[in-house]
């Protein structure tokens, strides 16, 4: 049973997705989700501690064909580090996503809405875990195509919803397309789908043009996906018009995992000394996630949709992690992998907490929040805290991985991006205090509608705004297993 | 000039891939980009399957002739082909969701062009400031 766990967390969600679908009654599918992802949430808890305890890769062969001939799953310490991630964001948003689904979705769709929530939540963690080249783009596109079907069922409250999705299925497709074009050419290079065994094989001829073409196509394929500055215009409609509970695992999710392949394959497969470009691809991600970053933020501060605002905070933030991934050193890839894990616990509280106010107000806007801290206290203030977190406000999660950024890019002698990634930061403080005025300063106008709350509406939010303190102030742990992931791809003990 | 007329397929993959890319791109039309991706994908399945081809190589059917002789049998690489099965069942599956939201867009905005929708939801997008603005609405 044990040695199973790899694969059952992958298959628990992929084969509860047409049971869920099958089932009728209000909760019965949103039960059987819950089940699901938290059995799911259980069992990569168990793998990072097994990873931990054994201090090399965990290894599964599926099907009991021994790589390279078949299809293994890898728990190395960077996958057991982001697996936990989705799939306990995954367990959270499930348990908000009863009320939100039936304040947003028509009864007759939930059991096919939670079918579609299993399924992109199967595909995310299969990305995590799969060593198979391939492989990564089928899980890719499993939990590609039910994101777009859970965008497009916002439609019911918002038709923008519908163009949104069809945006998204478009860029997405080609994306993920580009990426098998890049796997193509490896494989024609070296014959083989195996991370490990392409990695050996691609050493032999990285001095072909074809090698480089691959990888950039790979490489222009994910960023595609993880929405870097410029290739992010399909996010923020996505996030901004799908239901509130969609945007929550999204916002919170989807775009971790694409940074996580991008790592995998481009140290992982590439290698840092690739061909003597680390430079030349360094210098560029590190560009396009610096303007991403005042890209985002500036558009965040002209933003009055807090979903809108948020998602394209979201921008900003990816940014960071671009950051860390061009600064191509150890510290620089173990400060992404803090960034990655922090942010998508700041993200999933504060669409959480915007999506609790959502289900009872329809859109979410500067407008409709005046004095709403006065009245439902405590879901306002789990969205302070996320945006003091995004800041990167001291005592926060958001502080340990801005401290992290910038000892990786002082590191390399980058002054100018270290100070230029402070005043990003800082800017971040323009929208929050924009949300304050709003929610504090103001009062609420007479005939606004009441907002209520109650235990319900904001715990799930708290437990992540929980997570992101307690992540704040005793980062210990989270930094030692960021730089065991970080060992994984770069400076290792060879 | 060998090489060049040896790799044609490949010639042909780009621009398939090119076409497929350029209507995606430059098309305002929702159909006609989903056609556009269409092309651009199946571009990718001709890709895969070319670099399977082993020149003079037959199926690959393991029969009891060979295992009897001991012979090796040349054969294409089997690889590729099942790994574009796979692609093209996503490529369905990408195409159904892609009509099935133009569908859906056209029955609520009435229009499937991406000039007339941008028109639309930013009209949309202004009333909805509006009634922001003035909380007696």
């Amino acid at each position: 049973m044990m040695q199973h766990l790899p694969v059952l967390q992958v298959l628990l969600p992929l084969l509860g997705a047409p049971c869920a679908a099958l089932l009728r009654g209000r909760d019965m599918a949103w039960g059987l989700a819950l089940l699901l992802t938290g059995a799911a949430f259980l069992i990569s808890a168990v793998l990072f501690g097994l990873q931990y305890n054994a201090g090399e890769a965990l290894i599964y062969d599926l099907g009991g064909w021994p790589a390279p001939l078949g299809i293994v799953y890898v728990i190395d310490a960077a996958s057991a580090l982001v697996l936990p991630v989705v799939s306990g964001i995954a367990f959270v948003a499930t348990i908000a996503a009863r009320r939100l689904v039936e304040a947003e979705i028509d009864a007759r769709d939930h059991a096919l809405f939670y079918a579609a929530w299993l399924l992109t939540i199967a595909g995310m963690l299969g990305q995590v875990t799969t060593g198979d080249a391939f492989n990564i783009f089928v899980f890719l596109e499993i939990s590609s195509l039910s994101a777009y079907a859970l965008v497009a069922m916002g439609a019911g409250r918002d038709r923008r919803a519908l163009p949104a999705a069809f945006n998204y299925l478009i860029l997405g497709t080609v994306g993920a397309t580009f990426y098998v074009i890049g796997i193509g050419l490896l494989y024609m290079l070296t014959g083989t789908l195996n991370l490990t065994d392409l990695a050996e094989r691609l050493a032999e001829v990285e001095s072909t043009r074809a090698s480089f073409t691959a990888l950039a196509f790979i490489a222009l394929g994910l960023f595609l996906k993880m929405a870097l500055f410029p290739l992010h215009f399909w996010l923020v409609p996505a996030y901004a018009h799908a239901p509130s509970a969609v945007s929550a695992l999204m916002a919170a999710t989807a775009t971790k995992v694409s940074v996580y392949v991008l790592i995998r394959l481009m140290f992982g497969v590439f290698g840092v000394e690739f061909n003597g470009l680390a430079d030349a691809i360094g210098l560029l991600i590190l560009t396009l996630g610096i303007t991403g970053a005042f890209a985002g933020t500036l558009a965040a501060i002209l933003e009055t949709d807090l979903k809108k605002l948020f998602a394209q905070s979201s921008i900003a933030q990816l940014g960071y992690m671009a950051i860390g991934i061009g600064a191509m050193s150890m510290t620089g890839l173990a400060a992404a992998f803090i960034h990655l894990f922090n942010h998508a616990l700041m993200k999933g509280a504060l669409f959480l907490a915007i999506g609790a106010i959502a289900a009872q107000a329809g859109r979410v806007s500067m407008q409709s929040i005046e004095g709403a801290g006065r009245q439902i206290p405590v879901t306002m203030t789990a969205i302070l805290v996320g945006g003091l977190a995004l800041i990167g406000v001291p005592l926060t999660a958001g502080f340990i991985s801005k401290v992290y950024l910038v000892r990786a890019l002082l590191e390399q002698n980058f002054w100018l991006l270290a100070g230029l990634t402070f005043i990003s930061s800082a800017l971040a403080l323009a929208y929050v205090w924009k949300i304050i005025e709003a929610a504090w300063l103001k009062e609420r106008p007479e005939n606004a509608p009441a907002l209520i709350e109650t235990p319900v509406h904001y715990v799930p939010a708290w437990l992540m705004v929980f997570a992101t303190i307690g992540f704040g102030i005793f980062a210990g742990p989270l930094v030692d297993a960021a730089y065991a992931a970080a060992a994984v791809f770069i400076g290792g003990p060879s | 000039m060998t090489s060049l007329a040896g790799q044609w397929n490949y010639f042909l993959v780009i621009a398939l891939m090119m076409i497929g890319f350029y209507a995606v791109i430059a098309r305002g039309n929702m159909v006609k980009k989903m056609v556009g991706l269409t092309i651009f994908q199946t571009s990718v399945f001709m890709l895969y399957i070319s670099m399977g081809k082993v020149t003079n190589g037959t199926a690959p059917i393991l029969t009891g002739a060979d295992i009897a002789d001991g012979a090796q049998t040349l054969y294409a690489n089997p690889l590729p082909h099942v790994l574009i099965l796979t692609a093209i069942v996503v490529g369905v599956a990408t195409t159904a969701v892609g009509y099935a939201l133009i569908i859906r867009v056209y029955e609520s905005y009435g229009t499937i062009e991406d000039d007339d929708l941008i028109k639309m939801i930013e009209a949309e997008e202004e009333d909805e400031d509006k009634i922001g603005e003035a909380p007696s609405a």
